[in-house]
């Protein structure tokens, strides 16, 4: 079952990101031109998903066990460090420049757009050099 | 300023969208959705390997049935030259596994659970992401 409920959550992802037009790196650097057009949207894409993902953690966070699963797996790390805020910049920068995030581009390879596929790669690149890091 | 482009409704519908699958992922499965988490723990570890595989392919399956469904077409587009593309990629992929987390781990899972570290790391990407933007526009 822990199978078919990855597949299933992906595919309501991935159509809330189409849905949200957030797969489209234009919709996500127009909120991010803060100080000249500005595009709003993405804030209320957040607040959309916050509105049911956090009363449903609060409720269930103290549950014994997920449904499918042993036992819920909650990340524990509370250290304010540097990785944390380098991190941030450097997700930030790269984000800023293309306006793609790794959902979106994840979702946006289904689309088969070039640009797109080579930025997976290189995330995919990135992913491999901070394990190394790690 | 000027507000542009503006689609409140469909980014409030996908929106809770994307809430529904963190909240089903983690009553059924156990786990908070993060997508850089669950992309590079497919590349990196052997744990949840398969499931973190499927979360993927849903992702990319999502566009396709919705096109299916709904019969529109969608239209994305990137003008960046190839070498941005790749610094920007690796920027992003290498960023947010130093910080443990994008848009959805940190701004939408670590918020929902009130995590300082997320709230903090999401303020942070988002004003580098605006000056990068501001940066970019004048250049």
């Amino acid at each position: 079952m822990n199978k078919i409920v990855s597949l299933l959550c992906g595919i309501i992802f991935g159509i809330g990101l189409v849905i949200s037009e957030m797969i489209n790196p234009e919709k996500v650097l127009g909120f991010l031109n803060i100080f000249r057009d500005w595009d709003p949207s993405l804030a209320f894409v957040m607040i959309g998903a916050l509105i049911v993902s956090t009363p449903i953690f609060h409720l269930f966070k103290n549950k014994n066990k997920p449904v499918f699963s042993s036992n819920f797996s909650i990340p524990t790390n509370k250290e304010l460090d540097k990785k944390l805020i380098i991190g941030s910049i450097f997700f930030g920068s790269g984000w800023g420049l293309i306006g793609l995030c790794p959902g979106p581009a994840i979702t946006s390879i289904a689309l088969l757009n070039m640009s797109s596929a080579i930025f997976v790669i290189s995330m995919f690149i990135g992913f491999y050099l901070a394990s190394k890091v790690n | 300023m000027n507000i542009i482009n503006f689609t409140l409704v469909s980014a409030l519908t996908g929106g809770l969208l994307i809430g529904l699958s963190v909240a089903l992922f983690f009553i059924l499965n156990g786990r908070m959705i993060g997508v850089s988490g669950i992309a590079s723990n497919f590349l990196v570890s052997k744990n949840n390997r398969i499931e973190n595989f499927l979360f993927l392919v849903g992702l990319i399956l999502g566009p396709l049935i919705y096109n299916l469904i709904s019969g529109k077409e969608i239209n994305i587009s990137i003008s960046s030259s190839l070498i941005l593309l790749i610094i920007a990629g690796t920027l992003v992929g290498f960023g947010t596994r130093i910080s443990g987390g994008c848009t959805s781990g940190h701004g939408i899972s670590g918020i929902s659970r009130f995590s300082l570290r997320s709230i903090i790391a999401t303020i942070t990407f988002m004003l580098v992401g605006i000056l990068t933007v501001l940066i970019t526009g004048i250049l």
